[in-house]
């Protein structure tokens, strides 16, 4: 069975919620991205995140932007991304979610891309930019080798939206906390709980809540309403202190192991 | 075809918030925009706030020079001086229809952001214009008229710092705006139907070329040729010549210092298949599917992408896409200073090179030129370029 889909079912069945943090794949290198994932399967991540860096990352704030950039500065490929993770999971079986922009996916070949993904030890692919009515030669290529494609869903998701969406998604759905792109928020509107709800419901799938999460207090006020919690810039931002001094890596740490904790409902 | 698709070109790559908003657009554009009342409406703007229809002149001391029979279109005539008021203004009507408060736009040369900015201002909506900091640089003047003209140029300081960014830069604002906020793309680019409206907004140009090259000469042309960047001015030409089979159709790319320098922006030359900003087409890009930094002399052009539609008419081969270098085209620029006292784009000034550079190609040929702007905006540049800064 997918590694998602199994740990969705434990988390279920141990009454917690899945905690996904999120770091750009070279960023500033790629030796440290490994230190970084590592970090994270030791520290309580349920699924991890890897970002493939895109020159033009169009539906991410400042924070990713900079990292990609450093990223690529550092002359980051998603081939380099898929190496990284099969390093990975040569010592830990926690899910790995690949998250990307479309066009380097579909430079390499989708055929190809499937395969290694798959032989590297992906178990989902997140295409930011590939909704779900360009997404069949995306999912066609994942599902032949037992991955998942995983969809977003958003605030101004409506009835028609939901139906489209259902069709193709599998493993989890991404809620968007807010209309715009990723980013840390002071707050979320509290009426995404209702539609979040909705959604969960109608698509049937686990649902994620991502974008804007900055604190344990937020993951606390969305907790009965999700399946999980997405983490990404609040530790991006903290990752780039973490590369540079000690000091900015006990609180990476620090904030990390928090994040966790508030998503085990510690 | 699938909808949204010329050939394999085009499509809706999109984050999913932006999707609702493409799907209300599609509607408004097939209900609304074609709908006889927003026809009659936007007509009567492009006709008596643009000045349309826009001359087709005999361009008599550059034709005898060249042993051809030239014909320009002066949109460099319209109001705001280049073909780009007329999609602006199309596409400000049909986002007040909408019901949206706010239009936001990117820019590359500043016409277009000029062009939204004054749409903006005849109809009464909020206006913010995105533009690299490089280009700002490059266009001062355009900067300054588009806050006269009430709107805020929000600059960019990302990436290349040009029309790419500023794109991206649109894009995150209309993500995070969508509710309200109507996204005016100055090109037949990104995700459907943006191709295919700006299309119909821009097609009255070739609509009255046919027109008026039938009362001067009795027939039509036999090659139209356009610059193309997204290509809009191009398309905008070249769409009511395609059912005329015997027109020859060609499109001018910026070939910047040389396709061996790296630096240009022919996409068609120098690029491959990819997917970018919204659609899959012809995109200038490194072996990992990453984005290039392109050249050229003319901000408006210097872009990595091309609409899809371009693509198809290459690949069918309806229409054919050349490009020259920037030294090429200050030629072209200055000849047609001298000539015809006429101070064109740097855009427009690379479709006049390549007629000026093939003689033999076009001998007594019609030939019709899509002067899709004029140059006062560009002057500091040639200037800088004859000193030889650029």
């Amino acid at each position: 069975m997918n590694r998602i889909v199994e740990r969705f079912r434990l988390l279920k069945k141990e009454k917690r919620k899945a905690f996904i943090p999120y770091i750009t794949a070279g960023d500033p290198n790629i030796g440290r991205t490994y230190d970084a994932i590592k970090l994270f399967a030791e520290g309580g991540a349920d699924i991890i995140e890897v970002g493939v860096p895109f020159s033009d990352p169009m539906a991410d704030g400042p924070v990713i932007q900079r990292a990609m950039e450093r990223a690529l500065r550092s002359g980051t490929t998603l081939k380099d991304v898929l190496e990284v993770v099969r390093k990975f999971r040569l010592a830990y079986d926690i899910p790995v979610v690949i998250m990307g922009y479309y066009n380097p996916f579909f430079q390499y070949g989708l055929e190809r891309f499937g395969k290694d993904a798959k032989d590297a030890g992906v178990d989902g692919v997140l295409t930011v930019d590939l909704p779900p009515e360009e997404a069949v030669p995306m999912k066609r290529a994942l599902n032949k080798n037992g991955m998942v494609p995983v969809f977003l869903a958003t605030p101004v998701t409506d009835r028609v939206r939901i139906k489209v969406i259902k069709k193709v998604a599998e493993g989890f759905i991404y809620f968007v906390s807010v209309t715009g792109v990723t980013g840390e928020r002071e707050g979320l509107p509290e009426e995404i709980k209702e539609k979040i709800k909705h959604i969960r419901t109608a698509i049937g799938l686990p649902t994620v809540l991502g974008f804007g999460i900055s604190g344990p207090e937020m993951i606390e006020r969305f907790y009965d309403y999700v399946d999980g919690f997405v983490v990404g810039s609040a530790l991006v931002k903290r990752w780039e202190k973490a590369c540079l001094s000690e000091e900015g890596a006990s609180e990476f740490r620090t904030f990390f192991i928090d994040m966790a904790k508030a998503c085990h409902g510690e | 075809m699938k909808r949204g698709y010329f050939g394999g070109y085009g499509g809706q790559y999109v984050p999913e918030t932006l999707m609702p908003a493409l799907k209300e657009l599609e509607k408004g554009f097939y209900t609304i925009v074609r709908s006889r009342g927003f026809k009659r409406e936007f007509s009567g703007y492009l006709k008596d706030y643009v000045g349309r229809p826009t001359p087709l002149y005999f361009a008599g001391n550059i034709s005898k020079r060249l042993g051809i029979r030239l014909y320009l279109k002066r949109e460099d005539l319209c109001h705001t001086g280049a073909h780009k008021i007329n999609n602006a203004i199309g596409q400000v009507l049909l986002a007040k229809r909408m019901g949206k408060k706010r239009i936001i736009a990117e820019t590359g040369a500043g016409q277009h952001g000029v062009a939204t900015a004054t749409a903006a201002a005849l109809l009464g909506l909020e206006c913010v214009v995105y533009m690299g900091i490089e280009d700002m640089k490059r266009q001062a003047i355009n900067v300054t008229r588009m806050e006269m003209l009430g709107a805020e140029v929000r600059g960019v300081d990302a990436g290349s710092r040009t029309l790419k960014d500023a794109i991206n830069e649109a894009l995150r604002d209309w993500v995070t705006n969508v509710r309200d906020t109507h996204y005016v793309l100055g090109t037949v680019f990104g995700p459907h139907p943006y191709p295919t409206m700006v299309k119909e907004f821009v097609s009255v140009i070739g609509k009255e070329a046919i027109r008026q090259l039938k009362t001067k000469e009795g027939r039509l042309p036999d090659a139209v040729v356009a610059c193309v960047g997204g290509g809009s001015n191009a398309m905008g030409i070249f769409y009511p010549f395609i059912r005329y089979k015997e027109v020859g159709l060609i499109g001018v790319e910026a070939g910047g210092t040389g396709i061996e320098t790296g630096r240009h922006a022919a996409r068609f030359a120098g690029g491959r298949i990819g997917i970018f900003q919204g659609a899959k087409s012809y995109l200038l890009q490194d072996a990992n599917g990453q984005v290039l930094k392109t050249h050229s002399i003319s901000a408006g052009l210097d872009y990595a992408s091309v609409g899809p539609e371009h693509c198809y008419l290459k690949d069918t081969k309806r229409a054919e896409y050349v490009y020259v270098r920037d030294d090429e085209v200050i030629e072209a620029f200055n000849l047609l200073c001298q000539e015809e006292g006429i101070i064109p784009a740097l855009e427009s000034s690379h479709a006049i090179a390549y007629v000026m550079k093939n003689p033999s190609q076009f001998r007594e040929m019609l030939v019709i030129v899509n002067l899709s702007g004029r140059g006062d905006k560009d002057l500091a540049t040639v200037v800088e370029y004859m000193k030889g800064n650029i």
